[in-house]
């Protein structure tokens, strides 16, 4: 079986995806409907840029010290009983699920949405244990029951209608057809319900890793994610290493920030702080807590100190929402775990630079994804970035080195940019970019250049 | 006031009228226009495509050209803001660093130019018809202009302005991204061909050659009833 590489993947998805008017009328509808209720969420701040930039330098600090946060952070939540376990790659963090499943005798688990446990394919690792894995955000559960990856990093099933998700629990759950989306949510309560009950281990992610008390932090809207980390016997944590910040403290201000970007409001119905299992004089929670820290490739964005930057996101999803780009793909035709500009960004950098460069190609470089960024990340001068850093690594086609190689010839050289007449242009520009004309009226080179002209007017300088 | 001139590659070898009613406009305003002879690209189109070093080669040629230029004025956005904003960085170590800090603060866009440096928005021009005025990405988020192209074009006679729905969003030319991804280019430019068409104007403004190349393009293919035209072509217009 030959294997086809992410970037025709990626060539032929964003292209059906370009055309079918249907997607983008769906996703315009709901990235309108967000783009109403920002406005309301930032009504909060009385001083937005500020925020953004304390955010900004408190990840800067973060990122920077990440080796000392991260210890200070194992250091205070194993001193309640909490097994920290570091894992360099998505292998060894599913393998050492695999191994506290095993133990547990697990049979089924609940999770709440979790970016990270989608980029390590958890899932379908665990599938392959024979262990059921439910999924218990509703966006997800719909994705999951389609058999489909989240389409978004905060909302997972943007690109469904409400007819679309009526008629998927028809197809999968035999519920009537006609259901409104409030009827559907308490099928799907239901549902969950039984698996809360049976579940002997629940997993979630982490919004923060907060080192000076040594917690987690999960942020949600339905619920869920406290369910998740409370009601089953063992609870694990899996989440990327760039997570951390120094001090609860700071999420005095990512918690409302990370709630307007990413949904509009002004604070997350559901804000967590996790910082160990039960204790004895407690009620409830869990009986066994660990938290598993995932590299997978973060440490070569650190080494790279421009891309480094890219590590401060706090996925809101606010880039997404405003790239033109993603608009018109959608999240599936990246055919990677994160999409939109910071999946552009970081993907290249955490899997492979050959495998990834084109999608930092894949961009325009509008830079409305810099302007909305809740932390002020440079997306699109990252991408730049990246593009750069392909090229001097050897990435680049030969045809491409040659181009420049010409092009670099010709802008040296006034008489190279005043040679040949404007129709042997046309001829050769028009034929050289074929897909420039077929979608456009083709090029039309002047007789002669603004330079010639110029001169023959006025003489040389 | 002497300004130099520089017209960007595309406009050079694809629009020299465009380059003309520059300069019409700025002997209007009253500057003494020069343009080095010598002069050929800002370097932007191998920067943006990864290809760091032979963009600098080019860059230092647009250094050396404009050496002793006093103000340099384009009508383009885009170049502009590629001077001003990466020229510091691709030099960063080298000895010319100095030279580009002095240098990237005497570079202007033609309507930048006009009515913050010059002060002029009335240039006495006239044309008749319905108009929008498109932000290119350049002008609206790299080199910081939004109120400046209006307000040279509500002095303009004769001449009605509407403003377009999503008139921020890009219209998806962005260099080799418009060949490369064709698809999703032209699908970012089918909605801004409609967001057009959707004003009723029979002109599409705007202070860059590049949007208005694929604009036009795109408009063409689709057979809308509208002309793309540059700022510097309305404001020479009717004199
Ligand atoms: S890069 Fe910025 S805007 Fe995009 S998801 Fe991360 S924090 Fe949000």
């Amino acid at each position: 079986m030959s294997s086809v590489s992410p970037s025709s993947v990626f060539n032929v998805k964003s292209n059906e995806k370009a055309k079918d008017l249907g997607h983008r009328q769906t996703i315009n509808f709901n990235i309108g409907r967000y783009n109403a209720v920002v406005p309301n969420g930032k009504k909060q701040f009385s001083d937005l840029t500020r925020v953004r930039q304390k955010a900004k330098n408190t990840k800067w600090r973060a990122i920077e010290t990440l080796d000392q946060q991260l210890e200070l952070f194992e250091k205070n939540i194993s001193a309640r009983g909490v097994r920290v376990i570091w894992a360099e790659n998505a292998d060894e963090a599913c393998a050492a699920v695999g191994e506290i499943c095993k133990a547990k005798k697990c049979k089924s688990i609940v999770k709440s949405k979790s970016m990270v446990t989608e980029e390590i394919h958890l899932n379908e690792f665990l599938e392959s244990m024979h262990i059921e894995s439910i999924e218990t955000d509703l966006g997800e559960y719909i994705q999951q029951l389609d058999g489909e990856p989240p389409y978004h990093i905060v909302t997972p099933a943007m690109h469904k209608s409400k007819e679309d998700v009526a008629a998927l629990f028809a197809r999968k759950l035999n519920t009537d057809p006609s259901l409104t989306p409030e009827q559907l949510t308490l099928v799907a309560r239901e549902k969950l319900r039984e698996k809360y009950v049976a579940a002997e281990i629940g997993v979630t992610g982490a919004n923060f890793i907060i080192a000076d008390t040594g917690s987690i932090a999960v942020t949600e809207n339905e619920g869920n994610g406290r369910l998740s980390s409370a009601w089953p016997k063992t609870h694990i944590v899996i989440t990327g290493i760039e997570k951390v910040i120094p001090s609860i403290n700071d999420l005095s201000f990512f918690w409302p920030l990370l709630a307007t970007y990413g949904t509009g409001q002004q604070l997350t119905v559901y804000n967590t702080i996790v910082s160990g299992p039960r204790k004895s004089d407690e009620t409830d929670g869990p009986e066994e807590m660990i938290v598993i820290l995932l590299d997978n490739g973060r440490t070569n964005i650190i080494a790279d100190a421009k891309a480094r930057e890219s590590l401060y996101c706090i996925r809101c999803g606010a880039c997404l929402n405003a790239c033109p780009v993603y608009k018109n793909i959608g999240g599936h035709s990246y055919g990677t775990t994160y999409s939109g500009p910071i999946g552009s960004v970081i993907t290249p950098n955490l899997k492979d630079k050959g495998d990834w460069k084109h999608l930092s190609y894949a961009s325009s470089l509008c830079g409305n994804c810099t302007e909305v960024c809740a932390v002020k990340i440079n997306l699109h001068e990252l991408l730049l970035h990246n593009r750069h850093t392909a090229v001097e690594e050897g990435y680049s086609t030969l045809s491409e080195k040659l181009a420049w190689k010409l092009w670099k010839r010709a802008s040296l050289s006034r008489k190279l940019m005043n040679t040949g007449s404007g129709s042997l242009k046309n001829k050769v520009v028009n034929s050289m970019f074929k897909s420039w004309s077929r979608g456009r009226s083709g090029l039309r080179f002047s007789a002669k250049t603004f330079n010639q002209l110029w001169k023959e007017k006025n003489g040389d300088e | 006031m002497k300004v130099s001139l520089f017209i960007p590659c595309f406009m050079d070898q694809l629009y020299p009228d465009i380059a003309f009613n520059t300069v019409k406009v700025l002997q209007k305003a009253g500057c003494t226009v020069g343009y080095n002879t010598n002069q050929t690209c800002c370097g932007q189109p191998a920067y943006n495509a990864g290809f760091k070093a032979e963009s600098r080669a080019v860059c230092e040629k647009f250094l050396s050209d404009f050496n002793d230029s006093e103000i340099i004025v384009t009508p383009s956005a885009s170049c502009a803001g590629f001077i001003r904003n990466y020229y510091n960085e691709i030099f960063s170590s080298s000895a010319l660093s100095w030279n580009i800090q002095r240098l990237t603060k005497k570079v202007y866009e033609l309507s930048d130019f006009l009515v913050n440096i010059l002060k002029v928005e009335n240039l006495g021009a006239s044309f008749e018809g319905l108009a929008t005025y498109h932000d290119s990405c350049a002008g609206l988020r790299e080199y910081g202009i939004k109120s400046e192209p209006r307000k040279l074009l509500q002095h303009v006679k004769r001449l009605q302005l509407t403003e377009m729905s999503d008139v921020e969003t890009c219209c998806g030319f962005g260099g080799s991204f418009a060949v490369k991804f064709e698809s999703i280019s032209l699908a970012m430019g089918d909605q801004k061909a409609g967001n057009i068409s959707a004003t009723g104007a029979r002109y599409v403004i705007s202070t860059d050659v590049s949007c208005l190349m694929h604009i036009q393009g795109v408009i063409e293919n689709k057979n809308i009833q509208v002309k793309s035209l540059h700022l510097a072509d309305v404001l020479a217009s009717g004199y």
